[in-house]
């Protein structure tokens, strides 16, 4: 009994390592198309799914038209095999918009949105999660603190898919009226990804000062230091690791972040040309294309999905291992 | 000088909880509003064929309470080991992979899902839904598990053992049952969490109109029909939409705060 209890907890605590490799794994393989296709160039182009009709016109006219649109793509032989993938895919083809044609699948549209989004987010959450903290580890009285910490922590709680909603209803609308532009944006996204992001980060930041000898505050206080010195002189320098590590995972969170996103950012693969204007990003385009997704575009989708999970997991390990065990 | 400075940065700070508290109620209060503007009993009692909302509130409930049955006791199990068994490397390397996992995007999970499940049995089932969850669930019960059970203070094990209870006796009987508490408010947390996803049911267990049991067809997703809805151009759609996520979000801050409540009570 005593072995069987031990062999199972041993078993389960593997099972971790088994799901991650095979995460891992299951990317890759499901990419491997998408990859031998494109390789490293896949990274560089803006192009995707380039959206030629498949359902009305013959295939013929579709790859004149298809290379007059290519012409200043320098990659000819991407295009050859590609035109090939056509006439595979347009037997398996049958629903509406954006899936009717697969041509070239290239990734930099939801790569530069996945970062620029969480590069919004991040510079729009941190300096309130900042101040956030501070109120709630040094200013707030204890039974306040308390308080808004549980409201604070509600906000993390709420589902991601209200946030989307509420972003796009009630938020966008206005964020448009001040700055202009359209209201689904990569500004509007990353502000919304920003309000998801902020009890998160204003939490750990907390956690990291709460660290803080109380001794070494009340020696600063008692050499007449304000509460501003204290801060930026004392608690700041000795928590400064916790709370980079906090803003690193909260970036890992963010990159990672589909439901509030999706309801935002327009869904459209071009490349912004202002902060105001539609995009995509990687999640994004997982939730909205994979289920029409076929052949190479699915591969291409695993192939952004393997992307995201090797970026998150570089960030994610980073933030664990250099920061927060440091700050320990 | 110095106390202006003082001044104005300790009223930023201020200004920036006064900001986290109005989107808070900013959120809540359009909830309120147009949740309770859209909200009816009959949803309770007809599916969304009908224009109701039953069979979504149960199929994700019966999703969530499927990916508790499987993560539960495989998170705890892992924890148990890492905490009372590993010595060593393997436990800290299980640990950290672990907290790794716990911040892995939602949407990849549901693509690895897709691809190891729903293309093998040939389409989108409760079953690979149920699963993508417990996945997302798994790392958060190790991780509850792991420092709940740190907690318990080495005596009361030695305590066990000295009266010549068997190690597995001594941590069922003693070391869980002194940590109960603290990892059932845990596992709350999670289930609150699971039971709000999206990313990962996108494409596991998809949604359906229908009240459905069958876990390997595709499944009724409360959450995933959210995102349906409010995509959709009527606006009776959008007002289910927000009548789903009220009761949502009611169902998830309950059950976090009943986590919470339970934990400060025993304190």
């Amino acid at each position: 009994m005593e072995k069987i209890f031990q062999k199972l907890s041993l078993a389960s605590a593997s099972l971790v390592f088994v799901l991650l490799v095979g995460i891992f794994i299951t990317l890759y393989t499901a990419a491997k198309p998408a990859i031998d296709e494109y390789g490293f160039d896949f990274i560089t182009n803006s192009d995707w799914n380039k959206e030629v009709s498949l359902e009305s016109a013959p295939a013929d006219t579709l790859m004149e038209s298809d290379s007059d649109e290519i012409v200043d793509e320098d990659d000819m032989d991407i295009m050859d095999e590609d035109d090939m993938m056509l006439d595979e895919d347009e037997m398996m083809l049958d629903d509406e918009d954006d899936s009717l044609s697969k041509t070239i699948f290239g990734g930099l549209v939801p790569i530069v949105g996945t970062l620029l989004t969480t590069l919004i987010a991040l510079t729009f959450a941190l300096p309130i999660a900042m101040g956030i903290a501070v109120f709630l580890a040094e200013i707030a009285p204890k039974n306040i603190s308390n308080v808004v910490g549980i409201a604070i922590e509600l906000l993390a709680a709420i589902p991601s898919i209200i946030f989307g909603m509420w972003g796009l209803y009630y938020f966008a609308p206005i964020v448009a009226d001040l700055v202009g532009g359209y209201q689904v944006s990569l500004l509007t996204a990353g502000l919304v990804l920003g309000v998801m992001i902020l009890p998160f980060m204003a939490a750990i930041t907390r956690d990291s000062m709460n660290t803080t000898p109380a001794v070494l505050k009340e020696s600063a206080y008692a050499l007449g230091a304000t509460k501003f010195e204290v801060i930026k002189d004392i608690i700041f320098p000795y928590s400064k690791v916790g709370i980079i590590g906090s803003i690193i995972l909260a970036l890992g969170r963010a990159l990672g972040e589909t439901m509030a996103v999706a309801f935002l950012i327009g869904s459209i693969f071009v490349l912004p040309q202002k902060i105001t204007d539609p995009t995509i990003s990687i999640p994004v385009a997982m939730a909205n294309n994979f289920g029409e997704a076929s052949g190479l575009g699915e591969s291409a989708l695993f192939y952004l999905a393997l992307i995201l999970f090797i970026i998150s997991f570089a960030i994610i390990s980073i933030a664990k291992f250099y920061f927060l065990k440091k700050a320990k | 000088m110095r106390l202006l400075i003082n001044k104005i940065f300790l009223s930023l700070s201020v200004l920036s909880a006064v900001i986290g508290l109005a989107f808070l109620a900013w959120i809540l209060i359009t909830l309120f509003i147009k949740g309770l503007g859209s909200f009816h009993f009959s949803l309770f009692l007809n599916d969304l064929i009908d224009g109701g909302l039953r069979n979504l509130i149960i199929g994700q409930f019966i999703l969530a309470a499927i990916a508790s049955a499987i993560g539960i006791p495989l998170g705890m199990a892992a924890g148990i080991y890492i905490q009372e068994y590993g010595q060593g490397k393997y436990a800290n390397i299980i640990r950290d992979l672990s907290d790794i996992m716990m911040s892995a995007p939602s949407i990849v999970i549901g693509a690895f899902v897709y691809a190891v499940i729903v293309v093998p049995t040939g389409g989108t089932s409760g079953f690979a839904g149920a699963i993508a969850l417990a996945i997302m669930m798994i790392p958060v019960v190790i991780n509850t598990t792991d420092n709940m059970l740190s907690l318990v203070p080495r005596e009361l094990r030695e305590a066990g053992i000295a009266l010549g209870a068997s190690k597995y006796k001594v941590i069922i009987d003693i070391v869980i049952k002194a940590a109960k508490v603290g990892i059932m408010t845990g596992i709350l947390l999670a289930f609150a969490r699971i039971i709000g996803e999206t990313a990962p049911l996108l494409f596991t267990s998809e949604t359906s109109n229908y009240f459905s049991l069958d876990l390997t067809e595709s499944f009724p997703s409360l959450t995933v029909s959210i995102y349906d809805l409010a995509n959709e151009p009527e606006e009776s759609s959008r007002d289910l939409a927000w009548a789903a996520s009220f009761i949502l979000t009611l169902l998830v801050l309950i059950i976090n705060l009943s986590g919470r409540f339970i934990t400060r009570n025993k304190k």
